[in-house]
């Protein structure tokens, strides 16, 4: 299959549609989860959403897509109210919280599910499908609806944008300019549930967590303004969600949702090593530049003072007493001295014992040593 | 007896349940109290990976290594987070969230390319099938012992003997982190062992309750324990207690309903922890209520008394004293001033004589101990 039928193929478009506003909605509304430190809110609301949505089809009696969501939207929301209950009211702490929510509405989803198995409905089928998401399943009208919800998100977060910001970054300040931070914030978690509810068809409830932090972590590392990161992830969601999508269009048989969140990962693994500035790749060549640089400096310092000592400018060192001294070998450092016109290797002179060739610093050497000491504000040696 | 339990499938399916439960809480305990629980959600999920690995490598699922195999898995998943916390780039929630799904996808997939392999289909991964723990079983003698059982007894067993072993150690890794380390313990390691257990309780779990609902009974009966007592040893013993009875009331709910057992105990739990919540003896809703509210009530007394006493023999105490003044110098309504009133005389603080207040010896001292804590000015 070429790439034109490909895209011309009414599933295949649904799938990709519906990926692609799963990643715009979960790459915005997850941006400020995960700069609130909320992102595993999302694992618990996702997980929350299983009675909604078994209770969505037993109030409709058919697997109607609209009741479905409503629900999944109210049982996630609850769950975080729940969550918000038990840590305020109680002992127990944020992480005991979440997960005795995650876990019970979980288990009140399963036993719902195996009550609606026991009911012989004749459309029952497939519902358990959200658990990992159905994407090839996906319906004109069920994108019809995702792309409503994601569009009530979107208008929600432009409108209240700068409310948001100041929220997400600094509440005591907005709470100074007399927002409604509380209402802000819990306004920002149920929205959480929005994301989680587009997800349900394509993911699943299991995974919808990656969904929500890997794009934000992605656009986090290449942006330092929220607008840029806020795009940014839409844009990492949009591109790994289709990317998935299509593997899983391609490759018959292979789960959408495990294939979606593999592809925003790998993105999220090349933005953590790669990425300007907060990349592991660029700080690593970063520490070891410092390091050879260091090291280089104190070589060459070392020269010095011992010619200093000797009140002899061209006192030769031998290696091995550089060696010693420095608790290294230190002869690839010499070279580059050498290389760079600093430090010469000359022959000792053939009364003196010891080895043949010594280390001596030419006039540009000492003149570097001197900067290099100087620089450092060390005057006494 | 074995005999009899042996013919007895729902006595076995209770057992394994109230089994997944005491193992899991008594490692989950731990992670409570160290403010860890979530490694528990992402440990359920990863080791899916491993144990699709494993089951490809060996054909096998239930031998000593092969758990210790998958259970790695889980320490994987905890390694790598830690890893990636330590780059500083990443949050350890986010990074939480970040590494199981990847393992758990990767899990997946290999079971849709390997379908026709592997013994678990992506359904029960997450659910478990305890109803039909009796129906796999190994020979030992002379009789036909569920593997479940046999695992879940060997993982209780193990856990149990790590937490008599350590107690002191653990005891001291988790609340005082930085003694621990002075005194040469190793938490980091004391840790790790813990989470090796965890992941090998997931894994001999698995068949039983599978990915998620695990993580209920990890969590939901020390965090029940927790709000009963500040004990550690009775933490245990309330984990204990609520795991088994959990496991008992889900099974009869569950064949009651007929719905999944597993998910039916995983549901108990949650209502155990919602009654320690709501009606625990300290810690619990309503008793916080019901404390605050007499302090309330003491405060109100208290206010009444020092009221009376700041204008007795004054002047003005034929204004003052008398119920309608506290309406508009203590802002208190009538219903509210009533009320005080009679607590006060029920407590014989103050007398009532007519419209008058008049305040008893012992009131009098009562507001005199308020004004005056040390007793300095009367002597």
């Amino acid at each position: 299959m070429n790439v034109v039928e490909l895209l011309s193929d009414y599933t295949i478009q649904n799938v990709v549609a519906g990926a692609a506003l799963l990643g715009l909605v979960s790459g915005v509304l997850g941006s400020f989860a995960v700069l609130r430190q909320q992102s595993l809110l999302g694992d618990t609301m996702s997980h929350a959403a299983l009675p909604g949505v078994c209770l969505g089809f037993i109030i409709a009696g058919t697997r109607e897509i609209g009741s479905i969501l409503l629900g999944a939207l109210a049982t996630g929301a609850l769950a975080a109210l729940v969550m918000l209950l038990l840590t305020r009211m109680s002992r127990l702490k944020t992480d005991a919280g979440l997960g005795i929510t995650l876990s019970v509405f979980f288990a009140m989803g399963v036993v719902l599910l195996t009550h609606i198995q026991g009911m012989n409905n004749a459309s029952q089928g497939g519902l358990d499908a959200f658990l990992f998401g159905q994407a090839a399943a996906t319906l004109r009208s069920d994108l019809w609806i995702m792309g409503g919800i994601t569009a009530v998100a979107l208008a929600l977060v432009a409108a209240l944008w700068k409310e948001f910001k100041l929220v997400s970054f600094d509440p005591e300040f907005a709470t100074s300019l007399g927002l409604p931070v509380a209402w802000l914030e819990v306004l920002l978690t149920v929205m959480v549930a929005l994301a989680v509810v587009v997800g349900l068809q394509m993911v699943g409830v299991v995974l919808m967590a990656a969904m929500i932090i890997a794009p934000a972590v992605a656009a986090r590392q290449w942006s330092r303004r929220l607008e840029d990161m806020v795009l940014l992830a839409a844009l990492i969601g949009v591109a790994g969600g289709v990317f998935g999508a299509l593997i899983s269009a391609l490759s018959r048989g292979l789960a959408t949702g495990p294939l979606i969140i593999l592809s925003v990962s790998g993105v999220v693994l090349v933005s953590l090593t790669l990425a300007p500035e907060r990349g592991f790749l660029w700080e690593a060549i970063r520490r070891v530049r410092a390091r050879r640089r260091l090291r280089y400096q104190q070589v060459l310092t070392t020269l010095y003072r011992l010619a200093v000592h000797h009140a002899d400018p061209v006192y030769r060192s031998e290696q091995g007493m550089l060696d010693t001294y420095h608790g290294q070998r230190t002869r690839a450092v010499l070279r580059q001295l050498m290389r760079r016109g600093l430090a010469e290797w000359c022959d000792t002179p053939p009364d003196e014992p010891g080895p043949p060739r010594r280390w001596v610093l030419t006039p540009a050497g000492i003149a570097e040593a001197e900067r290099v000491l100087a620089a450092l504000g060390r005057e006494d040696l | 007896m074995l005999a009899a339990l042996l013919d007895n499938v729902a006595l076995q399916i209770m057992l394994v349940g109230a089994l997944v439960g005491i193992a899991s809480s008594l490692v989950g305990t731990f992670l409570v109290l160290r403010g860890t629980s979530m490694l528990s959600d992402a440990i359920g999920h990863s080791i899916v990976f491993g144990i699709v690995i494993v089951w490809l490598l060996t054909h096998q699922q239930s031998g000593p290594l092969q758990i210790l195999g998958a259970a790695l898995t889980g320490v994987l998943t905890v390694f790598l987070t830690e890893l990636l916390v330590s780059t500083r780039r990443v949050k350890k929630d986010a990074a939480i969230g970040l590494v199981f799904p990847v393992l758990f996808s990767i899990g997946v997939l290999l079971l849709n390319l390997y379908a026709r392999d592997v013994h678990i289909d992506t359904h029960t991964v997450l659910l478990g099938e305890i109803g039909f723990v009796w129906l796999d079983t190994v020979t030992l003698g002379d009789y036909r012992i569920p593997r479940s059982l046999l695992s879940m007894g060997a993982m209780t067993l193990l856990n149990a003997a790590f937490v008599v072993l350590f107690f002191k150690e653990l005891k001291l890794a988790t609340f005082d982190e930085a003694l621990a380390r002075a005194l040469g313990l190793a938490p980091g390691v004391l840790f790790y062992g813990l989470l090796l257990l965890t992941s090998g309780t997931a894994v001999a779990a698995f068949d039983a309750v599978g990915a998620v609902l695990f993580v209920a009974f990890v969590i939901v009966p020390p965090s029940t324990a927790y709000l009963l007592t500040d004990r550690l040893w009775l933490m245990f013993l309330y984990g204990i207690a609520v795991s088994i009875a959990s496991s008992v009331s889900g099974y009869a709910l569950a064949v009651a309903w007929d719905v999944s057992i597993g998910g039916m105990m995983a549901v108990m739990t949650g209502v155990f922890l919602m009654l320690a919540f709501l009606a625990g003896p300290r810690y619990g809703l309503v008793a916080q209520l019901l404390r605050r509210r007499g302090q309330r009530r003491h405060n109100e007394i208290r206010t009444l008394a020092v009221h009376l006493y700041n204008h007795e023999g004054g002047p003005e105490q034929g204004v003052e004293n008398v119920i309608r003044a506290l309406r508009e110098h203590l802002r208190w309504d009538a219903a509210k001033a009533g009320r005080v009133v009679q607590r006060s005389s029920d407590r014989r603080l103050i007398v009532r004589e007519g419209e008058a207040l008049r305040l008893t010896p012992q009131g009098r001292e009562m507001a005199r101990e308020i004004l005056d804590p040390s007793g300095r000015s009367s002597a």
